[in-house]
């Protein structure tokens, strides 16, 4: 069983795009192979990539597809022939199979004798399918941003294509793509190789062939070893460590061929400069690593991960180099930081009527007044229902929140608004509430960071973005589809992550009806923040999407609530009491159903005597009772338990009593004795949305 | 620091350009119309439109008003120098060529970090962007790689590979500087007498960073802006009034004779002229800027007059040389 290599070489593809084009790549061609039953059943497949190519290497190969025979059956024979000649119903059959119609058979079946044909599909060699089929998955290669780059625009690409090789065990695959035709060779480094093509002796070789040429094309190698050198070189400075950065690590590990660590240092003179500033430069603006003292603190050193090998001549000069351009960066930032704190915060808020935050809803002055009428709103609420909050703090954080955006360092740190606006309020002396609640209110921009660590800065952060979405919903320029301009879908994840995790007593209703008293917008954004709210649980708690339909069924404006219930859904799936239940209450909504039963009109005063009736209607109320203590402190698992028990009086009741009695009345108590059972259960979950397997 | 006697300033863009020559490059003067970038001279931006491959390469002193320093901040510049180099098609491995040009200039790339990161360009005026890489040597940037893909909202076929060497960045590197000012720009081989580029060019920098900031009159820029915008307008009118009269006129003509004084109006159209009119605005709108003197809410306003300019001239160059190749008169 052969092997099989095949490595496209390119220009230097985008480090942020390498890692999902290698599996995708692995993933189309193992997909193909077996698609085209060209693969044992103990194959192994491996990829790897550097900046300069992406290959896959599978072991495992069938070298040659089988023969398939089909038979098909054609038409009635009574058709197919008429005085014995063969009718064109014979004919268009033994075309479409591809035979003579002398070559076709009579089968007979139980509705008569029909024609059949028997056709020999030829199999197609492993190399013969990859030639064909293979640049077809190339092409399909997802790419964030694509180019073309010959003459007639034939294809789009990430990157211009500059060789392919491609080996089945000993032999060349000849495909062709973006007008290459794969051959074995290959190439090393750019600058450490001698720069000639190689050839690859074949699959097993390729990797240490390529290492002889100084590509160690393995990630996980990659990533490993530049681990390894940082700790390697932080560990020549007493009490230091590098500061952990994983998505920096990746993004280094897919800029190098052939990775090596550098240090460097900066002057002192620099670290008075915020942390989160230096920081930023060097990691965002320079790839480089920040490296702390025994505390935590910023050290003035950085590692830079080099994509040649060092040697204690060019050491020195590349980290002279790299030394030049920090402290000019860091010059500027220092400029930009004195320059900018000759006019403090609070001289800026005027400024802001300058600044527009969108053409139809004025400047950000204006947006600053309407973000404070929600926060009033929101802190009023908060401290109703006893907790405490800082008022002047929080006022003070929303009037300064966007003043800088008029500063000279955001405009060149972007990425660093709000955080820069702390900082200004630090040194010019406000409140620790007050700058933590300006840091913070753009938190969490994804997934990964945390809300905001302030009750003030969670509810800036809500009510800056629930302003910001309901503006446009009123501007009608809601997301559609994929679309979503404004970031809004990313806004509304935050302020659910914000009602979840913040500790706030706030609901959504609480937020939304803080902005708009227009109904149909309310409900609009209810809808659209619902949908945030599925995402979210799904997403973040990992949870069963039939599940998170259930809860989200009995509402979802309470997010803890929320969180609780289906959590503790979750955790009973697997008991055979609560599945009866789920199943009983699916049964029970659709008799309800069927019997056109309204369950959202008021139900009418039945108290049956006694009898299954009557048990079953005890029953649930004394379980409603429990049910609701439970609620009231989250303990819905136990709850659920409780409403577990109710089983055998739900048995009991569907074994005797006949619900659709003929008499109406009779049937009306009796569908209002069920819907009853289910509307006591109803604020945790729809149990009839539960999937039960099997 | 790489190697013992670094080119000066002057012999970085002697060697660049030679280079450049003896790969085929027309050597191209500076344009000589205010602009940001050596993209945004014509040589650039008009000719990579159109079928007729061609590879040109000039050194293009480009002005970014916002960005003077009054000769004060080590590293930045009202006005810097750009050697831009236009390949179309780009040659196969031209990244390995460009590589050939460092080593020319004196870097031995065994003994430095240089790395291509992705970094895409957009000149969102001129309807234009590409992808690319900028070029990392020992941490600076000191190239932008660039294969354009449209250019005035048109695509391109084929395409242009631009690659633009930021000469201060370079020289600054070669010479082991902090500040620019401290480039030796020249030296005279009978006196070994070395200029700096501060005493070459410092008093430019004073003088343009005060005019930018300080004294340009706004009401005169924004008297201007309109001026050069409503010629540049009016051109582009005429050009698609005499399109439209040619092309009456030819219907009427039957023998291919009669044909080439049309030629001939077409190719004497002023295509050149709208496009310097433009790029009169486009400098104008950013000393306006620099003396702030532009809203947020006027700034895309005003941005997208120029776009209307620039991107119209893009299209009548494109349709003139359409017009103007014989098959297209016949």
């Amino acid at each position: 069983m052969p092997d099989f290599l095949l490595e496209l070489g390119l220009e230097e593809i985008p480090a942020r795009m390498i890692a999902s084009a290698q599996a995708e790549l692995q993933r189309r061609t193992v997909a193909l192979l077996e698609r085209e039953h060209l693969l044992a059943d103990d194959y192994t497949a491996a990829s790897y990539s550097t900046p300069r190519r992406l290959t896959v290497h599978l072991t495992g190969l069938i070298s040659q597809q089988s023969d398939i025979r089909e038979d098909t059956t054609g038409p009635a024979i009574k058709i197919a022939f008429k005085d014995g000649f063969p009718t064109a119903a014979a004919e268009a059959f033994a075309r479409k199979s591809g035979v003579q119609v002398s070559e076709l058979r009579t089968v007979s079946t139980p509705k008569g004798d029909y024609l059949a044909a028997t056709t020999v599909k030829r199999g197609r060699s492993a190399a013969e399918v990859l030639a064909a089929e293979l640049p077809k998955e190339i092409a399909a290669i997802y790419w964030a941003k694509n180019m073309y780059w010959r003459a007639g625009k034939p294809e789009r690409f990430v990157r211009p294509v500059l060789w392919i090789a491609c080996i089945l065990g000993d032999s060349v695959v000849p495909l062709i793509f973006a007008g290459k035709t794969a051959g074995r060779a290959s190439y090393g480094h750019r600058v450490l190789s001698s720069g000639n093509a190689f050839e690859i002796v074949s699959p097993q070789s390729y990797l240490a062939q390529l290492e002889g040429e100084y590509v160690l094309a393995d990630v996980e190698v990659r990533r490993h070893k530049i681990r390894k050198a940082l700790d390697h070189v932080t560990r020549t400075i007493p009490n230091a460590r590098w500061r952990e950065d994983e998505a920096l690590v990746d993004t280094v590990t897919h800029l190098t061929e052939w990775p090596d660590v550098l240090l460097g240092n900066f002057e002192r003179a620099y670290l008075p400069l915020p942390e989160e500033v230096l920081v930023t430069v060097m990691r965002d603006h320079q790839k480089y690593f920040a490296v702390e003292d025994a505390m935590g603190k910023l050290a003035p050193h950085f590692l830079t991960v080099t994509n040649i090998a060092l040697n204690a001549e060019n050491a020195e000069v590349i980290r002279q180099g790299n030394e030049r351009v920090l402290r000019a960066r860091f010059n500027d930032a220092r400029f930009f930081w004195d320059f900018d704190q000759r006019v403090p915060l609070v001289k800026r808020v005027k400024l802001l009527e300058n600044v527009t935050f969108q053409k139809d809803l004025g400047s950000y002055a204006a947006k600053t007044e309407r973000v404070w009428e929600i926060c009033k709103v929101l802190e009023g609420l908060t401290q109703a229902r006893g907790f405490t909050v800082d008022f002047n703090a929080l006022k003070d954080a929303t009037f300064l929140a966007k003043t800088d955006l008029t500063t000279e360092l955001v405009k060149e740190f972007t990425e660093l608004q709000g955080v820069i606006g702390g900082l200004y309020a630090e040194a010019q002396g406000l409140s620790q509430k007050t700058c933590d609640a300006i840091k913070d209110q753009y938190l969490p921009m994804s997934a990964a960071e945390r809300v905001p660590r302030s009750y003030e800065g969670s509810i800036l952060g809500i009510a800056d973005r629930i302003d910001t979405i309901a503006g446009m919903f009123m501007l009608g320029m809601e997301p559609s589809g994929s679309k979503d301009p404004f970031a809004l879908r990313r806004a509304a994840n935050a302020i659910v992550r914000i009602l979840a995790e913040s500790g706030l007593p706030l609901r959504l209703p609480d937020v939304i009806n803080a902005v708009t008293p227009a109904l149909a917008i309310a409900e609009k954004l209810k809808a659209f923040f619902y949908d945030r709210i599925d995402f979210y649980l799904r997403e973040s708690h990992l949870l069963a999407y039939d599940v998170v339909k259930a809860v989200m069924a009995a509402g979802a404006d309470d997010l803890p609530d929320t969180i609780a219930r289906a959590q503790a859904v979750t955790s009973m799936r697997g008991d055979e009491q609560f599945l009866a239940v789920s199943a009983t209450v699916k049964r029970i909504k659709n008799i309800l159903s069927q019997a056109n039963f309204d369950l959202t009109a008021p139900l009418i005063d039945y108290t049956p005597a006694g009898g299954p009736e009557g048990n079953l209607m005890h029953k649930s109320a004394e379980i409603q009772v429990k049910v609701n203590e439970l609620s009231k402190r989250y303990a819905y698992r136990e709850a659920l338990e409780a409403i577990s028990t109710i089983r055998p009086e739900v048995d009991t009741f569907f074994e005797k009593v006949m619900v659709m009695d003929p008499d109406l009345n009779i049937r009306k108590q009796r569908l209002t004795v069920l819907a009853t059972v289910v509307c006591s259960f109803s604020n945790i979950a729809d149990f009839s949305e539960i999937v039960i397997a099997g | 620091m790489a190697g013992k006697n670094p080119l000066t300033f002057q012999e970085l863009l002697f060697t660049l350009q030679r280079f450049w020559a003896e790969h085929g490059c027309v050597l191209q003067q500076p344009y000589d119309v205010e602009v940001g970038a050596g993209t945004m001279s014509p040589d650039t931006f008009l000719r990579v439109l159109g079928p007729k491959p061609i590879s040109i390469a000039y050194a293009q002193p480009s002005r970014r008003p916002a960005d003077g320093r009054y000769g004060e901040n080590p590293n930045r510049l009202y006005r810097h120098t750009q050697l831009q180099v236009i390949l179309k098609p780009p040659p196969e491995r031209v990244q390995e060529l460009y590589l050939e040009s460092l080593i020319a200039i004196g870097i031995d790339l065994a003994q430095h970090d240089i790395k291509f990161e992705e970094d895409n360009w957009e000149w969102p005026v001129g309807g234009a962007w590409g992808v690319g890489w900028q070029v990392m040597l020992d941490g600076q940037e000191i190239t932008q790689f660039t294969y354009f893909q449209q250019c005035g909202g048109m695509d391109l076929d084929p395409i242009s590979g631009e690659i633009t060497y930021g000469l201060e960045r370079i020289a600054q590197f070669l010479q082991d500087l902090d500040s620019i000012y401290e480039i030796v720009w020249s030296r005279d081989p009978a006196t070994g007498r070395e200029l700096t580029y501060g005493q070459v060019r410092l008093h430019e920098e004073q003088q343009f960073s005060a005019y930018s900031f300080d004294y340009a009159d706004v009401p005169s820029l924004w008297k201007h802006l309109e001026l050069y915008e409503d010629e540049c307008k009016t051109l582009l009118m005429k050009f698609w009034a005499l399109v439209d009269s040619l092309l009456t006129e030819r219907e009427r003509e039957t023998s291919f004779a009669e044909c080439a004084p049309l030629q001939e109006r077409m190719l004497r159209f002023p295509t050149l002229g709208a496009y310097e009119l433009a790029l009169k605005c486009s400098h104008t709108f950013n000393l306006l800027d620099a003396r702030g003197a532009i809203s947020v809410t006027e700034r895309v306003g005003v941005m997208a007059r120029i776009r209307n300019l620039v991107v119209g001239v893009a299209k009548i160059y494109a349709e003139q040389g359409r017009l103007t190749t014989p098959s297209a008169l016949i």
